[in-house]
């Protein structure tokens, strides 16, 4: 009986940890943003930007879009700041966006199709991500 | 003094018939030309889209090196900028 107490309290704190580490980016997305990752609907790609998966509501679409045209500022104010190409900062982004990707959320594989974040496990990256 | 002239003065210019023609092919010859036209035809190579997704490799020219320099940079991008990450 003791024993079982102890495990529960175990998982327990362990799902506690996982929601902390998960918080920080989760917590400033916007609720139709977060909802459709968490529904696979969006998915990150290995070059930095947002795509859809499969078909998805036209509200998605937009929200993708919008993201996708912020994200391009940002980048290239950063590729500007670390002296590379627009394109090489929005990869190196890709591979941090793939690698922070909640389970159940989708990714893009190397080989170009959609994989679904598995819990406990790395993505699928480019060799070329540090 | 001699005049000069050539050897062998070649003939005024005239169309020569095709070659096919002259050789008097029979009629026999000329249907197997005309099926082997048709089998080389038949045998053309039909190249059909492959049914898997095709994988273009992106950014190809991207080094792993730029991608190491640019980690924490990044890094903080993101970090800076999380509603849209």
């Amino acid at each position: 009986m003791k024993k079982q107490a102890h495990t529960l309290f175990h998982a327990a704190a362990a799902l506690a940890a996982l929601a902390l580490v998960a918080a920080p980016a989760a917590a400033q997305r916007d609720p139709a943003y977060q909802a459709a990752r968490t529904a696979g609907q969006v998915g990150e790609k290995m070059d930095g930007y947002l795509g859809a998966v499969g078909s998805i509501p036209a509200e998605v679409d937009k929200i993708i879009k919008d993201l996708n045209i912020k994200r391009k500022a940002v980048y290239t104010q950063g590729a500007q700041g670390a002296g590379v190409s627009v394109e090489e900062f929005a990869f190196g982004a890709g591979c941090k966006n793939i690698r922070d990707t909640a389970p159940g959320e989708k990714y893009q594989a190397p080989d170009g199709t959609w994989k679904t974040r598995a819990a406990g496990q790395p993505p699928q990256r480019d060799t070329r991500c540090p | 003094m001699k005049s000069l002239k050539l050897t062998f003065p070649e003939g005024p210019a005239h169309k020569a018939p095709m070659e096919i023609f002259q050789m008097g092919l029979s009629g026999g010859m000329k249907a197997l030309m005309l099926v082997s036209g048709l089998i080389a035809l038949g045998g053309c190579i039909t190249i059909k889209a492959p049914e898997d997704k095709i994988v273009i490799e992106l950014n190809i020219n991207i080094k792993q090196e730029v991608l190491y320099k640019i980690e924490n940079q990044a890094q903080d991008t993101i970090e800076k900028n999380q509603g849209i990450f």
